[in-house]
Order: C-alpha cells, then structure tokens, then sequence
C-alpha cells in the first residue's frame, strides 16, 4: 500500500567544479510508491518556489539504463537497493523520519561538475583507446557465417549489459575502473570477431585507464556489490589473463 | 503555390536505391578532408553516421546533450531490430519487410524509402555482429529471431530485452574508434539551440555549452540532425528526460518543413501512470506480447472490484475473462500493431472495464504461458522485464498467486498506452535532405519511413539504417559541389547574429515577471502534457482539438507572463534550458493539434473519433489525404503555419484497408 514518507535529505552542494561544497539538509515529504529521483524533484520544485536554486544531478531515461544517474546514497553508490540504480530506487526502501545522505560519486577519476553532478568523460577516453572492434560500415559479412556458441554468446552479454555508469570506480575504495574496463574487454574477448584485437585492446584500455587517474584493484569485490547491472568480477580475472597474455606476447 | 521535390529516382522500387548508387555523385578521399560535417546526437542514427562519415575520411563534428554519447536515448530501446534475412525460413523476404512497414504505416509512407529500409536491413545485422553487438543465438550458433506485432514472421533479432542498448554500444564503440583516429571530435553536455545559415544554406550551428552556460558557434558544410522525437511535449512519455524537440523546431524555423506531426505513436504496453509526481512513465517491452496475453474482465462487476481494490487479477478464473484482442482480432491476436492494441484498451477502459483505480489499466498476463513452458523459460525470455516490473510497482508479475479448479495464476502486470514514439518529424527527400539545402535529418528526427504508425523493432532498423547506410552515401551527392567551399570562420556576421539572437532569448527566459510567484517550467510543463493527452492523444475531435489550439494558446502567453526561472544565465542552469526546451514543445504542440485537425480522417497513430467503422477500426480517407502533410514555418510562432502537400504514389503496393482479423 502506497504511504507518505517524510524523510530528511542531506544533500551536497558545489556551485562548480572550483568552488569547496558541503552538506545541506532539506525536509521533503514523498510517497512509498514515488522514485527516489522523483522525490529529488519534489525537493526542486519546492526550491525553485522559494527562489532557489535546484540540486544538479545526473539521470536522464529513469528506466536503469542509460547510466546517467549516479549519486551515493547512504554510502551506497546508487543507494541501498541491489542490482539497481538510482532511477529504479523507490521510496518504500527508506523509512519515515530517516535521514538520507546523498552525494557526488567520489573519485579521482571523476570531478565534480555542480552539486552532485560529476564528469566521467575519463570513461569515454578508455573506451576510445580500444573499447571496439576494427571494422568499416559495410565491410561485414553475412551475420550467420560468424557461429558463436549460445553459451559464449550469453557470456559476452553479461559482460555487455555494464551502463558505463562509474558506480564501480565509486565504490571502490582505491577508485579502480577495473570493473568498467574488463567488462568491456570480456564482452569482446569471448566474440570470435573480437579475438583478433584482444591483446592489444586490453593494453590499450588498461593504460588508459592508469593514465586518467583510475587506482588498482585489490580484489576487494566493492565493485561488483555495487554494481547495478550484477556485472561479475569474473571479468576482471579475464582481463587479468589477457591482459598478461599481451604482455608476455610483448 | 510551393511544391516539393520528394527526388524519388526513377525504376522500379526494388532498383530506385541501386540506380541511385550507380549513378550519385561521390567525394573523392582527397576533397573529403576538407569537407566539415556537423552532426547533432550521438543516438542510433547520429553515432552511426558520425562514426561512418569519419571513417570515410570528413572531418566530423559530433554533439550530444549528455555526458557521453552512450546515453542516448536509443539506449532504452528493449525489444529488438528487425531484418529481412529469412534465417527462420518462414517466408520473409526484402519484399515482405518493405510490405509489412507499408501496411503497419496504414499506407502514410514514402515507398521508396521503405523499400530501401527494407533492402539495407539486412547490412544492419551482418555490421552490428562484426561490431561485437552479443545477439542471442540458437545452440548450433545462429542468430535467434523472435516475432514482433504486425508480422506474421519472426524477423526480429534482440539482445535480451536490451536490444537498443547494444547496438547503441556498437555504434558508440565505432563512434569511439573514429574519435580516437582524430576523424570525428566530441562535444558532450553541449544543446544545439540554432541553425546558421549562410547565403540559403545551413552553415554551422550555435549550441549551448551546458556546463559553462556559454554559447558556442559551430561550422561545416553540412549540418545533420538526428535529435530524436517529440514524444516529451506530452510531458509523460517513454522518452528520457532530456529528450526534447528543439532543435528540430530550430530547424523548422529556419524554413525545413514539418512533415506529419500528428502521427505520434502510443505504446500499448507501458506501466500505467500513478500520482502527479510521475516523472516520466517506463514501457514494458513489446516483445512481452509474444506469450503474454491481454485481458480485463468480462463482467463490470469484477471490474468494479477490482478498481476499489476488492479483488486482484488472480481472483478471476479464466472464463470470466476477456481476452480482447484475441477476440476482435483472431489472425494477430496479442501482437496487433501498436496503434489497434492502444486504441482496444482504450476502448475497454472507456466502457468501464479498466483494472486498477483509476480505471485506467488492463492485465497482461503470463499464467498461460509458465503453465506451458515453466517458470525459467519465461524468466528465461523476459527476466529483466519482470524485475523492472517489480522495482516499480511491487508486485512480481512470475509469482503464483492462486488456483482455481486445478488451474494456476500467477500475478499478472498492468499495463495501459502511453505516448512512445512519433513517426512525424522534419520532413526529408529521398537523400534525407530537409527543404533546407545543406541540413539534413536522420532517425526518429526526420519523418521518412514509418507512414502514420511504426511497427515494432522498426524504430532502431531505421535509425541505423539512416546512419550506417543510407547518409554517408546521399550526403555526398550534396557535398560533391561544395568541394571547392572553403572553411568557414565563426566570425561572419551570420554566426554572430545568430549568437546574439540566442543570447537574447536567453535573457528573455530569465525575465521573471513575477518573480518567484511566478510558476516553475514542470508545473506549465505537465499543464501542456495535460492538454495533449486530453484532446491530442488517443482519440482526437475536432471541438477537441480546437479546444486544444485555444488552450495552447493561453499556455504560451502563461509561458511569456508567468515563468519562473530561478538562477543566472552564468554556468550551469538546468532550470533554464529545461525552460528553453518547453517554450518549443508548445510550438510543437500546436504543430500537433493544426496537423490532427486538419485530417479529416484515421490512420495509423492519428484517430479522430469522427472517422471509423463501425467495428470501432480507424477509417481512412484515400480520396482526400493520401499525402504527407507538411507544414512551413511562417515567421513567428503566433502565426498558423503553411501546409504544403507532397502527394504520394504508390507503385508496388496496392492501397487497402488495413485488415488484422483474418
């Protein structure tokens, strides 16, 4: 049964990447049945009647899939629900009169923009030094000469369903993008079409991603706790493995 | 009077688009280093084009709103792309594709570029699987394919209920390896807010840095579009958040016809909407159609009940219900087209027989398909789709819920129509040129392909269709007179004037003229969505829509007199270009009512309660509106714009009532 809920959120605010923020508490009464991002537009409207400014966040298809929303909700990037994100976070998780901390993902790989927006172009860039496969619009052959065992195939797509959110680098307390990197070295890896580029894709991602600032990992398994597509750390072992595989190639 | 040159080649439809290869004009790779492409979206249709353009050897500019220009909202797509390869062996053929689109478009669409559609559909899947994009696949290794609404073959390839995502991440990793061999440079978190035109032809564009607030020039020599729908000027929708029509409406504002607006589709299968705080509203895949059946009860007493909450779904047996598209329709069953499955709940629902409170839903059920296949292969085919169902609403639609005489029910979802998809956009030529030269728009921005309904799995085949394999070729035929064109400098007056314009009606939006009394873009925001849906959606009138074109109007003048926009024009200010957006949803919004009036008949998206059988079944009218509707801009928003036809001919189809029952 759908219920109100007042609850009090205590929310960080930078006006810009230079500025220094700190916390702000705000009281906001949702309902049970409401998004978690609804109430955060609830709390908006409300500013924007009085004047002020709204809390900048990131989201945008509020259907667990694009990766735009972030936000660490109670030490938990994409709040307390597992296997979900921000936008697919209901208010019946959270309790009448609790108090909710809300913040920017904390990363030295990903800057504050404003409130709790962050950049993580460093994403794209890892993506850009080999996060593909080499092939020319047009060049393709006919899709069923290519056969991939179901097997493989649904493999390749677990490791394919990662949104590029960057909860896994929030998570992670030494701010590793080895999550978002293997996922994408996986997903290619275990694709015949993929096996081609394999060594150097892995080289190339991996030493992007040290370039930008990402930290190591230290199997500390934060990363796939957090993660709300359930992308597994078995990736990571791949990417261990290809990425030695390359090196001694070398 | 104006007319218009479709520029259809000459031939037979299945030989137009190989004529038209022969004998277009090309770029050699030399002079392509000199041409500038600007392209606007990194969705489907956008992060395909960019990423083939650069690879051919242009120097692409590439925009997006988001952060990265994997977010697009071609992401969200779940169900599935559609192509002719036969591999089921179940007769599908480039010509049945070509006829189900012409016939799921209820005979609105430009043949010819349905046929190509239809022709390169095939190039989609074979370049997507040598991208990496993980399709499902049968145990000897092929491609799996499953059905769709509107076909009687299964020609639909998915990638679990995240189809859209993946191809979007194909696209995005070619897009990435072009911005990594310097082909292609990315502007992300940037907003186009106008086209620059130089001496008749669009020259650059400005758009808005929305992190620094700043407004940028941009030139090339071509300028592509590929922005999206107009789904959001309804407020609720499928679409994002950010998802909005302005640069399309910048582009009609500088003299590109709008081309049917009034077909805007409905989507059968969303989660009904519940409170007034809803943000936006969530779909539940087509593809759920395959095995779940649609019902309400077939007495208004159970009905009844289960609107004040006496009884659920599960309490119903079998008998008592009613399974109304398999009823009406018994050769397509549960996968009608969109458009008849929208409108058949509507009609259910406005008879009293709706399931939740606000009478507004029907039940979507899978009892009769675990019962046959088990729990895990239905988990199997639509697990996520469950989960998603159940985050939002708190029910799980797989959990047995009760049985009656030895038959099990499980809990079934509810669901109701919600605003999805618009086949009407800026209106394009065969080379997908818009009636401005040098502008081009591509994927759900530009009109060309769907007709007045678009068929399921359709939406991501033209997208990428547009992108990979139709632009990168026609575009040159533009470009190869433009060779000798120098680069621009941002510095004419044209780009500056153009700044400055922008600049102003930024300036105009942070008025305030009553402070902070005044009312917030959501709150004027949802009253428009309210005035669509009421009178613009499912079933239209003509006092409906005239009372629509009245409200509209009091809706902008609130907009001028009565906004709110809090914050400066200095850095970032959400508020603010979300305000920039909606003063262009309610021009498209009356761009809507003025199309739906004046069609005087129904099709496809488009029914106005006056024109249909008396089955209920929407009645066109061949005679007075076989032509796409076009509308040109006549210099202010105030003014009704122009309507220009371009007639269409049919040559390989023969024009007939659309017929899903047998």
């Amino acid at each position: 049964m759908e219920k109100n809920i007042t609850v009090t959120l205590r929310v960080w605010r930078q006006k810009d990447a230079k500025s220094k923020g700190g916390f702000k508490e705000y009281q906001v009464t949702s309902t049970t049945d409401t998004s978690f991002l609804e109430t955060l537009d609830i709390l908006n409207e409300d500013l924007v009647s009085k004047g002020e400014e709204p809390i900048a966040f990131d989201h945008d298809c509020r259907e667990g899939i694009c990766g735009m929303c972030s936000l660490y909700i109670n030490g938990h990037p994409h709040g307390p629900a597992t296997k979900a994100t921000t936008c697919q976070l209901y208010m019946r998780r959270f309790k009448d009169g609790e108090t909710i901390t809300v913040e920017p993902w904390r990363s030295a790989g990903f800057p504050v923009i404003k409130d709790c927006m962050v950049d993580r172009g460093a994403y794209d860039k890892i993506m850009q030094a080999g996060g593909f496969i080499s092939v020319r619009t047009g060049s393709a052959e006919d899709a069923n000469n290519i056969l991939i065992p179901k097997e493989k195939a649904d493999e390749a797509m677990d490791a394919a369903t990662c949104i590029g959110c960057g909860a896994c680098a929030a998570a992670c307390k030494n701010g590793s993008a080895m999550l978002f990197v293997s996922a994408k070295v996986s997903q290619l890896a275990l694709l015949p079409q993929g096996r081609v580029e394999a060594a150097r894709r892995a080289k190339a991602m991996v030493a992007k991603m040290d370039e930008l600032g990402f930290g190591n990992c230290t199997n500390t398994r934060a990363c796939e706790a957090e993660c709300p597509k359930g992308i597994s750390i078995a990736n990571i072992a791949r990417l261990n493995r290809e990425f030695l595989k390359a090196k001694l190639k070398d | 009077m104006t007319t218009i040159d479709s520029k259809i080649p000459e031939g037979p439809v299945a030989e137009k688009w190989t004529n038209y290869k022969a004998h277009q004009r090309l770029v050699n790779p030399a002079n392509k280093r000199k041409l500038d492409i600007i392209v606007v979206g990194t969705g489907l249709a956008g992060a395909s084009a960019a990423a083939s353009l650069g690879e051919m050897g242009f120097r692409v500019l590439n925009f997006c709103i988001q952060d990265s220009p994997r977010r697009a909202h071609s992401i969200a797509a779940q169900g599935g792309i559609n192509a002719a390869k036969n591999y089921q062996n179940d007769g599908d053929s480039v010509y049945r594709l070509f006829y189900d689109t012409v016939k799921g478009g209820d005979y609105r669409a430009r043949e010819a570029n349905v046929y190509r559609l239809a022709e390169v559909s095939n190039n989609i899947i074979d370049q997507c699987v040598a991208q990496g994009v993980p399709f499902a696949r049968e145990y000897g290794g092929t491609l799996a394919n499953r059905s769709f609404g509107g076909a009687q073959v299964s020609r639909t390839f998915y990638a679990k209920g995240q189809t859209g995502q993946q191809l979007l991440l194909g696209a995005y990793s070619a897009l990435s390896r072009q911005v990594a061999a310097g082909t292609v440079k990315l502007y992300t978190r940037y907003e186009m807010h106008d086209v620059v035109m130089v001496d008749g032809r669009a020259r650059g564009i400005i758009a808005k840095n929305l992190v620094t607030g700043k407004f940028e020039r941009f030139a090339a020599h071509a300028v592509v579009i590929a922005t999206g729908g107009y789904g959001n000027t309804y407020f609720l929708s499928t679409n994002a958040m950010a998802c909005n029509c302005s640069a399309a409406i910048a582009a009609y504002r500088k003299g590109a016809y709008f081309a049917n607006p009034s077909y805007v589709q409905i989507h059968p299968t969303c989660i009904p909407v519940h409170g007034d705080k809803q943000s936006k509203l969530t779909l539940m895949s087509e593809s759920l159609r395959n095995d779940g059946r649609i019902w309400v009860p077939k007495k208004i007493e159970d009905a009844k009940a289960l609107q004040e909450g006496k009884k659920k779904g599960s309490d119903i047996p079998e008998e008592d219900r009613d399974y109304y598209l398999e009823r009406r329709y018994p050769a397509f069953g549960n996968l009608v087209p969109r458009d008849v499955a929208s409108r058949a709940a509507k009609e259910r629902c406005d008879k009293g027989f709706g399931v939740n409170n606000t009478g507004l839903a029907v039940f979507l059920d899978f009892s009769e398909a675990i019962n046959r296949l088990g729990i895990d292969v239905v988990r199997q085919r639509y697990g996520n789709l469950f989960d998603m169902y159940e985050e939002i609403t708190d029910v799980n639609p797989g959990e047995l819920a009760k049985e009656i005489n030895g038959v099990k029910y499980y809990n079934p979802m509810m669901i109701f129509p919600a605003i999805h998809y618009t086949m009407g956009g800026i209106w394009v030529d065969y080379e997908l040129q818009t009636s401005v030269k040098g502008l081009f728009a591509i994927g759900e921005c530009n009109f060309s392909d769907h007709g007045a309904n678009r068929l399921g799995a359709s939406a991501l085949m033209q997208g990428l269709a547009d992108g990979y394999f139709v632009l990168p070729y026609t575009i040159q035929n533009y470009l190869a007179d433009q060779i000798t064109v120098p680069r621009f400098s941002t510095d004419a007056p044209e780009f500056v004037e153009a700044q400055k314009a922008c600049e102003e009606a930024q300036r105009a939006l942070l008025r305030n003229p009553k402070g902070k009394d005044g009312k917030s873009v959501d709150t004027i925001h949802k009253e428009l969505g309210h005035i669509m849906w009421e009178y613009v959606g499912m079933g239209r009138t003509e006092a409906g829509l005239k009372k629509a074109l009245e409200e509209l109007k009091r809706i902008r003048k609130e907009f001028n007199e009565e906004l709110f926009v809090p914050g400066t024009e200095e850095g970032m200010n959400n508020e603010l270009d979300k305000a920039f957006r909606l003063k262009d949803f309610i021009t498209m919004g009356e761009l809507i009512a003025n199309d739906a009036l004046h069609r005087e008949e129904s099709c496809g998206g488009h029914f106005r309660e006056e024109h249909q059988t008396e089955e209920g079944e929407a009645k066109r009218n061949d005679q007075d509106f076989f032509y796409v509707g076009c509308w040109n801009y006549k210099g202010s928003d105030d003014e009704t714009p122009e309507l220009i036809k371009e007639p269409l001919v049919y040559e390989a189809i023969k024009v007939q009532t659309r017929n899903y029952k047998n």
